[in-house]
């Protein structure tokens, strides 16, 4: 269960977060819709507390995350885990590397033990394969491509088995058959897990398919959450556009 | 640092990065009363302060779970034995041209036979340590600053900590120790190979004889001088590392941003170093007379 309050933020002149409220089940997916730069990825960054609010709380399964820093809050977001929007993965390791990065820092995450290299290779081995990209293990991030690379980020955070996903923007900028392979993933992943995901997202397919609640991120706040069917039922300018799309002919837009 | 409002009408353009705000900043209510110079100088004591912080944190990470040893091996490479040939020219060269400028200078007065002393001298408390730390500056700090400025930008610092690894224990640490670490031995080097560059032009260029060029230094040289070049040595590695690390776990901006700041970071460094020589030079000696005078 997550529980955000009264979550404010500002950068510069800019009302990022405006007195947001969001209550998030164990176990379900919750897709974050909003158009770009309303603060989708700034909030997703606030709930694994790498960002601190200016002022508003967040309880992720009881653990207040706003007041924790250092080690406290790394032990805190351990079960947690992020896929960032251009993949985040670290240039000065190979795929590999990349992929078993949290394994090879803390070991097991139920246990603690630390991994064999032989166990490692294959625990890779198969996050890699979950995500079609067997065999790249020894290219460096810099030789893939925009979509390889988020699939291999996405290999990481699937490696680690957290509790709770944050997908920031995980079908942005991939060709349809790839994002729908990932979407695919996403839900693998959730039932396999039997984790919490976020998923943050301004593609309505993905956010259908992958969705067990909608919500609608607008001014800082969010306007609306609810099941699909109601969520796409609901009157409001940019919802109606989203109705727009999936149920029109697209050449229907040209005026 | 972003939070700090660039002056509405009569400014010019306070503070760069305010630039990136675009529209929505120019409405809100200005602050008139602060002038550009206030600002500036509000942005240099919190910039001042976060680097302290920065500090901290790496020497409260460092005590509570000291950074992964090949970590801070690679750093050691990197930083140490990476950075030998262009300390060793460095060293060559300046020992080099002092001996044949003072030889030069010296010889008409009769007094060439000091050379040797003043090579070795200038090394040891001057040359030595400063043109080290600007080679070091250029080569490892700039690259260290881009290096930590793109991981940034990039967001690969957010991954790490989304992974449970404090960056400054990974990253900034290892840094650090390695740096700070390895300055007085690359000093210690430099000096060697300018007294070395000396002796050959003065030897075989000059004719002195290889003892008149040695002579005066077990007599006039004491380890104190050595002990100067070592404290600045060491003290310009915290400067390169510290600040070189802080410009670059600082990167906003894009790419843009992440060459703005490693400029940023070798001009202050470099500013730094200079500063922190005055002083080291005049405190040292100040420690020098009063131990002299127990003796």
């Amino acid at each position: 269960m997550i529980k955000i309050r009264n979550l404010w933020k500002k950068y510069g002149k800019v009302q990022v977060l405006a007195g947001l409220d969001l209550d998030i089940k164990t176990g379900e997916t919750l897709v974050i819709l909003g158009r770009s730069g309303v603060g989708k990825s700034v909030l997703l960054k606030h709930i694994i507390g790498i960002t601190k609010p200016d002022t508003g709380t967040i309880d992720v399964d009881g653990v207040r995350i706003t007041d924790l820093k250092g080690e406290q809050l790394y032990k805190a977001i351990k079960s947690m885990g992020m896929l960032f929007q251009g993949g985040a993965l670290f240039d000065s390791m190979n795929v590999e590397q990349n992929t078993a990065f949290y394994l090879t820092q803390h070991g097991d995450p139920n246990t603690g033990k630390l991994y064999t290299n032989g166990e490692l290779k294959d625990t890779v081995a198969e996050a890699l394969h979950m995500v079609g990209l067997e065999g790249t293990q020894k290219i460096m991030p810099s030789e893939l491509s925009g979509g390889m690379r988020k699939r291999a980020a996405l290999a990481r955070l699937i490696c680690y088995r957290p509790q709770i996903l944050l997908y920031d923007e995980p079908t942005t900028g991939l060709d349809p058959i790839t994002a729908m392979h990932i979407n695919e993933l996403i839900v693998k992943t959730q039932k396999e897990l039997k984790a919490t995901s976020i998923v943050v997202t301004h593609d309505i397919l993905s956010a259908l398919y992958v969705g067990d609640r909608l919500a609608l991120h607008k001014d800082g706040k969010i306007a609306y959450i609810a099941d699909p069917e109601t969520f796409m039922n609901i009157d409001d300018e940019i919802i109606a556009f989203l109705r727009k799309i999936i149920s029109h002919d697209p050449r229907s837009f040209r005026e | 640092m972003k939070d700090i409002i660039p002056p509405n009408g009569s400014g010019n353009g306070a503070i760069s990065s305010n630039k990136n705000n675009g529209a929505p900043a120019l409405k809100g209510t200005p602050i008139p009363f602060l002038s550009n110079g206030v600002l500036r100088s509000l942005h240099f004591i919190i910039a001042t302060g976060e680097y302290l912080v920065l500090i901290i944190d790496t020497i409260k990470a460092t005590l509570r779970k000291p950074p992964a040893l090949n970590l801070i091996l690679k750093q050691l490479y990197d930083i140490g034995v990476a950075s030998l040939p262009v300390v060793a020219i460095t060293g060559f060269f300046t020992g080099l041209v002092l001996a044949a400028q003072s030889f030069y200078q010296l010889a008409d007065k009769g007094l060439s036979s000091v050379t040797g002393l003043m090579v070795a001298k200038a090394m040891m408390t001057e040359l030595g340590p400063v043109l080290t730390a600007f080679m070091v500056t250029g080569r490892v700090g700039a690259a260290m600053c881009a290096e930590l400025g793109s991981m940034r930008v990039t967001e690969q610092v957010d991954a790490l900590q989304t992974m449970s690894v404090d960056p400054v224990r990974y990253l900034v640490a290892p840094r650090v120790l390695a740096g700070t670490f390895m300055m007085p031995f690359l000093t210690i080097f430099s000096i060697v190979m300018g007294i070395f560059g000396g002796y050959l032009i003065s030897v075989f260029f000059f004719g002195m004889s290889p003892n008149a060029y040695f002579d005066p230094m077990p007599t006039h040289i004491q380890l104190f001088d050595v002990f100067i070049g070592v404290v600045k040595g060491f003290v310009f590695g915290v400067f390169i590392m510290t600040i070189s690390c802080y410009k670059g776990m600082n990167t906003t901006g894009g790419a843009e941003g992440v060459g703005k700041n490693t400029t940023n970071s070798v001009v202050i460094t470099y500013c730094c170093i200079l500063l922190g020589n005055f002083f080291l030079t005049v405190g040292l000696n100040t420690i020098r007379d009063q131990i002299s005078r127990f003796l």
